[in-house]
């Protein structure tokens, strides 16, 4: 791929809430703010940022399903809704299922490498809370292919990544595979308590690694997963600018205080055909290839990591797609203690989707967002050290049981 | 006949009331669940619900349709499987629909009694009433060829008279659920002397079906149960009338003292009071009634029930499920006011409960509520602790406490010495399961 021919920026993030079972706020008896509160909310957050509406060019938005768990399409039309300043300025809005934010930014970044906008004000959004899990089920499983929807399980996707874990136990054994991904439970619930928007922020267990070992349930449950190696339901909304260096200037805002795109990697997977080896992420793998290469970085270079931990499960096979860990010992790299917040390179520093939550379409924009206040140093509690000599972050965005990829290397402006 | 073709039509007699509507739930759930078998994939399955309100009956409809949709949802994974071969079922919500269609396809809402002639098995929950019970038996037991088999879930009517008088020779057994049918896990189970064999272990496999625990009971008016629970309350309620008398206490203020007591004191999920208006003061002064005539040695009576219900003051629940105001009134659920049945108004807590407190004096320290108890993995050794202290204290609410303690332990070796249970555990285990009590009341406390 070739070098971006312009430097492109990201600042002025914002999340909302995290709002869903685990927040003290969230009632499934009572209503609850919609779609339309959360684009406005994070919309308008970003806008005030940026010295208003007036300084941006073109919107995108990601979203997965409002189609159904809002019966809302046209997302882009909400645009407007936001401030009136944004009327008749170009709107779009991508879809990739769960890796749809990492599709908005990307999307935005190709905007401004055009030359049609120096500034691109990017939203993500999923509001899923609208209908019960079993039914939220369904929704979800929109992301794999339809005409497996019938031979696949009543939790489509949990099932999806309780089959990869299945296939994980075999090849490498249980007990520590189990205990890795019960470390990676651990490490991103207290990563949340650090982080104010967190869904797990309230978390009060004390024995997280005993509640990360309960053992998987399939009568109730899948076979191979808990509970609690999946990420939640969830609704937020996550915004920040896609700039140039122009754009910069234009809303005010100092180098220092954005990071840099350095490089990014996108990949696409055959949505019909069942993974080549279960043990394997090998879309991410590719994705996070083309990033480091597009950078001309390594994984020796990264400060943070923010990787798209649907299930604990993906948490240990995307560490050995970064290549942070050898085939087969991804499990044990993490319950050694390699990815939570004092490792060397810390990874999802405010709880990832399993602890700050997993607003599906919005999830991508999210990554962009955490590792932009890291960066930036502008984290707060969740704050991890940025050394000099290896200055970069990186995001991982996934859609599907590995299908949609987007993967994004940054550095302070 | 075996299991499932005995279940192929059922009547539920009393079928919108609040035990009947359980009963049916659970029925209506494991008749559909045999109609799933491939054995049983051509066979029709017919569950009569017959009340006899045409508009109880609308709202039983409602209340069956939720109910089987909420079940669905928790059962999704076995439902993928039941309906595998349905390739026009994909989505969950596809599923879920389609299962409770073919639930409500089984029940057929009746107001008479001809239905049942065809029915082979009938689960009666009418009113309290024996004359009422024998009469509904014996109409459809003459017009039944099929010598239909009778679950009475009566809580207090001896069933040897129920069989005696219907002339059911062998074909009736007492199947008492708990309130409310489809939560508690407690069926008590009464024999007559006659009862057979094969009706016996239907009766035990479709327990075990529902996931219900079984206690057998002696046939003695009021069971274990209500034995038990019927002398807790005429306890309570005297211990609150001698009270406001030996302490010069309002009538009000008694019964807020008792019910906290009751509650708080003995780690139970609710005081006596707010037991009774959940059971209804109707239905508590019913069962005294039928229990009375049996009991050589003591009066299960009390003039405040009758006094509570001439005044009209009923307790029980709304078809919603919320708590009508009985002794206490209910704000959201939650006991706010008691009832004084002389000056027949309802005087606020606020207005008496910082005196009451005072009196009773300090809760021990290592009280904790039942809620916080009862799914403790570490249950006894919090009580054990709990209680030691309690036996130590010297405030007027400790004392209290520890009567009430020994009262409910005297009446359960009571029920054993009378052969109503059989075990101190029997009785034990229908206090935990029926009534969700942290403890059994013959304990070493």
């Amino acid at each position: 791929m070739k070098k971006l021919r312009k430097k492109v920026y990201m600042a002025a993030g914002y999340n909302t809430i995290s709002l869903g079972t685990g927040r003290k706020e969230f009632n499934p008896k009572k209503p609850r703010p919609g779609l339309e509160h959360y684009i406005k909310e994070a919309g308008k957050a970003t806008l005030e940022m940026i010295g208003g509406a007036k300084n941006v060019d073109e919107c995108v938005i990601g979203n997965f399903m409002s189609a159904r768990f809002n019966k809302q399409g046209n997302l882009a039309g909400f645009f407007p809704m936001i401030d009136p300043g944004l009327r008749y300025k170009p709107a779009v809005k991508v879809e990739g299922a769960c890796g749809s934010g990492g599709l908005a930014l990307a999307t935005a970044i190709k905007t401004i490498l055009t030359d049609t906008a120096e500034v691109v004000l990017t939203l993500g959004v999923e509001v899923q809370n609208t209908m019960k899990a079993i039914y939220g089920a369904d929704v979800l499983a929109g992301a794999g292919w339809f005409q497996k929807r019938k031979d696949g399980h009543a939790y489509f996707f949990p099932g999806q990544f309780s089959d990869r874990a299945g296939a994980y136990y075999e090849k490498y054994g249980k007990e520590k595979t189990r205990l890795g991904m019960a470390t990676w439970f651990k490490n991103a619930v207290e990563n949340a308590r650090l982080c104010p928007t967190a869904q797990e922020y309230h978390n009060t267990v004390e024995d997280l690694l005993a509640l990360g070992l309960t053992e998987p349930n399939g009568k109730f449950f899948v076979d191979n997963l808990s509970v609690y190696d999946c990420s939640k339901v969830s609704d937020a909304a996550s915004c920040l600018i896609v700039a140039s260096e122009e754009g910069l200037k234009r809303c005010g805002i100092d180098k220092k205080d954005a990071v840099e795109v350095i490089g990014f990697g996108q990949a696409e997977e055959d949505l019909t055909q069942d993974p080549e080896d279960l043990c394997e992420l090998s879309t991410t793998k590719e994705a996070v290839r083309k990033a480091f290469e597009h950078a001309g970085i390594t994984k020796d270079d990264l400060a943070t990591i923010e990787l798209h931990d649907c299930f604990s499960i993906a948490g240990v096979l995307a560490t050995e797609a970064i290549g942070l860990a050898k085939p087969g010992k991804g499990a044990e790299y993490i319950a050694a203690g390699n990815t939570s917040r004092t490792a060397k390179i810390p990874i999802n520093t405010t709880g990832g989707l399993i602890g700050w939550g997993h607003p599906t379409g919005g999830t991508g924009v999210h990554q962009a967002v955490t590792i932009w206040e890291q960066l930036t140093e502008r984290a707060g509690d969740s704050q991890v050290p940025i050394p000099a000599d290896r200055p970069y972050g990186l995001t991982i965005n996934m859609g599907g049981d590995d299908k949609t990829l987007v993967s994004i290397v940054y550095k302070r402006g | 006949m075996n299991y499932a073709e005995r279940l192929q039509n059922v009547t539920v007699l009393g079928a919108a009331g609040k035990m009947g509507s359980g009963i049916l739930l659970l029925t209506a759930i494991e008749m559909a669940d045999l109609s799933f078998l491939p054995e049983n994939k051509d066979k029709n399955f017919i569950l009569n619900a017959m009340d006899i309100s045409d508009d109880a009956l609308s709202g039983l409809m409602r209340y069956l349709k939720v109910q089987v949709k909420k079940l669905a949802e928790k059962k999704m994974v076995l439902l993928r499987k039941m309906y595998a071969d349905r390739d026009d079922l994909i989505e969950n919500g596809e599923i879920i629909e389609e299962y409770v269609f073919d639930v409500m396809n089984m029940v057929r809402p009746v107001t008479s009694l001809e239905p049942a002639y065809k029915s082979n098995i009938i689960f009666e929950a009418v009113a309290e009433n024996a004359a009422l019970k024998i009469k509904i038996f014996k109409q459809i037991d003459d017009n039944n060829p099929n010598k239909p088999w009778f679950f009475t879930n009566t809580s207090s009517v001896p069933i040897t008279k129920l069989e005696t008088e219907a002339g059911l020779k062998g074909r009736i057994l007492g199947f008492h659920f708990y309130n409310p049918p489809a939560v508690q896990k407690l069926v008590e189970l009464i024999l007559t002397e006659n009862t057979m064999k094969e009706t016996e272990e239907f009766a035990l496999e479709y327990a075990k079906k529902l996931k219900k625990k079984i206690v057998y009971s002696n046939d003695f008016a009021g069971f274990i149960g209500n034995g038990h629970f019927m002398r807790d309350a005429l306890y309570g309620i005297n211990k609150a009338l001698e009270l406001a008398e030996k302490e010069k206490l309002s009538i009000p203020e008694a019964i807020y003292i008792v019910d906290k007591i009751s509650r708080d004191f003995l780690v139970r999920p609710m005081g006596i009071f707010q037991l009774i208006d959940y059971v209804g003061v109707d239905v508590c002064s019913f069962i005294m009634g039928v229990m009375n005539p049996y009991l050589a040695d003591e009066d299960l009576h009390s003039p405040v029930l009758d006094k509570m219900l001439e005044l009209g003051v009923k307790g029980g629940q709304f078809s919603s499920g919320a708590q009508k105001d009985g002794f206490l009134k209910y704000e959201k659920s939650r006991p706010v006011a008691a009832y004084d049945f002389e000056t027949k108004q309802y005087v606020d807590f606020s207005e008496f409960q910082a005196k009451c407190d005072a009196k009773i004096g300090a809760i021990p320290k290592t009280q904790k509520p039942w809620k916080a108890v009862n799914f403790d993995k570490k249950k006894l050794d919090i009580l054990e602790d709990y209680f030691q202290e309690l036996n130590e204290t010297n405030t007027f609410g400790g004392k209290l406490a520890v009567d009430y303690l020994n009262t409910s332990k005297q009446i359960g070796w009571k029920l054993v010495n009378m052969n109503v249970a059989k075990t101190d555990d029997d009785v034990n285990t229908v206090l935990l399961t029926g009534f969700y009590h942290a403890y059994g009341p013959i304990n070493n406390y």
